[in-house]
């Protein structure tokens, strides 16, 4: 029996897609069958973060209305052959899928994978609805900042009201640098306000931007902390016990004396 | 290291990741309880009616919000009061006086 796992967040660019593609990848190397759904009808981007942006036939509005059945919509990914990828469409609007029929797109996949990952798209409006109907568990991405901070706890409430309390959060691009000196909210501080267990810390990595770029996922590059953190998560998420990591172990000796002298 | 320099010259300014906590903890009060700031003005103007038929006060210091306690949501009310009425009393202060 798979999970579906929902990517959310409420604000947008605050790194859901780049999530769910790392986590799937992480997923898909340890063995697993993975299926990543976009839901972000009209805005989708999780083929581009996976290089599969040339191989797309068919999209999941075809699939719910019946043109296709769902194997012909799904893309193979190039590396990892056990990674799919059921894309979106990129005319059609969030309208086009419901909750229901997602569901059902789910339960026909439930038997073929181990791990259904889907990226939510930003807001709290119908797609949102939408993406979050299937799932059994929902990662709720967000940032040391006060905008992505509230939106999180708004999802949080929209989730709950929705029964789904099984929720875990993830906080994206922090700057230790920052959080050092007090100019960022901290880890404790971000648990403390949206109570929450936190299930991965991921620095921003320069390296995120160039491996988008590059449409291979950041967690296949092994010098890469924000590709550390990702594989962390996903070990989290399998029941290992993993420490958080320490951010300034990635910083150059110069960027260490400066932050001794406070500059 | 600075930061222990700049105590010592009096540099009493928040770091801005405490100021973003402080402001984030107030907001979210508000987002949690569905309140809208027009229910709240309706209940600001619903406290001084009663209150004043009592006591005489100060309308623009008085201050009132949600705030969090533990588990449960309060609402804070800081009303300064100027004096109280003579006529709410009771006759035996009244006739002290």
């Amino acid at each position: 029996m798979s999970e579906i796992i929902v990517v959310t967040s409420g604000k947008g660019g605050v790194g859901k897609t780049t999530t769910t593609a790392n986590i799937g990848v992480g997923f898909a190397k340890r063995g697993n069958r993975v299926v990543l759904i976009d839901t972000d009808t009209g805005l989708r981007n999780l083929d581009l973060l996976l290089g599969l942006e040339n191989r797309i036939m068919y999209d999941l509005v075809d699939v719910v209305t019946g043109v296709v059945p769902y194997k012909k919509a799904l893309v193979r990914h190039k590396k990892y052959d056990n990674l799919y990828l059921l894309p979106t469409s990129q005319i059609r609007d969030k309208s086009s899928v419901t909750g229901e029929q997602l569901i059902e797109v789910c339960n026909k996949l439930r038997g073929e994978f181990d791990y259904i990952i889907i990226d939510c798209p930003a807001g709290i409006e119908q797609g949102f609805q939408t993406a979050i109907a299937a799932a059994d568990l929902a990662l709720v991405v967000t940032m040391p900042e006060v905008s992505a901070v509230r939106d999180a706890d708004k999802i949080i409430g929209e989730l709950n009201r929705a029964e789904k309390d099984h929720i875990k959060l993830i906080v994206n691009r922090i700057r230790a640098h920052m959080v050092e000196s007090g100019d960022m909210l901290n880890l404790a501080d971000i648990n403390d306000i949206l109570a929450i267990e936190c299930i991965g810390q991921v620095p921003d990595d320069e390296m995120v931007v160039t491996s988008t770029n590059r449409g291979d996922p950041v967690i296949s590059n092994k010098k890469s902390l924000a590709g550390q953190a990702y594989n962390n998560i996903v070990c989290r998420l399998c029941g290992e016990q993993v420490p958080f990591l320490d951010f300034q172990r990635g910083m150059s000796f110069v960027g260490k004396i400066k932050r001794i002298f406070g500059l | 290291m600075l930061k222990a320099v700049m105590k010592l010259f009096g540099n009493k300014s928040k770091p801005s990741g405490q100021v973003a906590k402080d402001r984030l903890r107030v907001v979210l009060i508000h987002d949690r309880a569905g309140i809208s700031p027009e229910v709240m003005e309706h209940i600001k103007n619903d406290i001084i009616k009663v209150i004043s038929s009592y006591m005489d006060i100060d309308r623009h210091d008085m201050e009132i919000s949600l705030s969090n306690d533990e588990e449960a949501v309060a609402l804070l009310a800081n009303i300064p009061v100027r004096r109280i009425k003579p006529t709410v009393m009771s006759p035996h202060e009244q006739r002290r006086r």
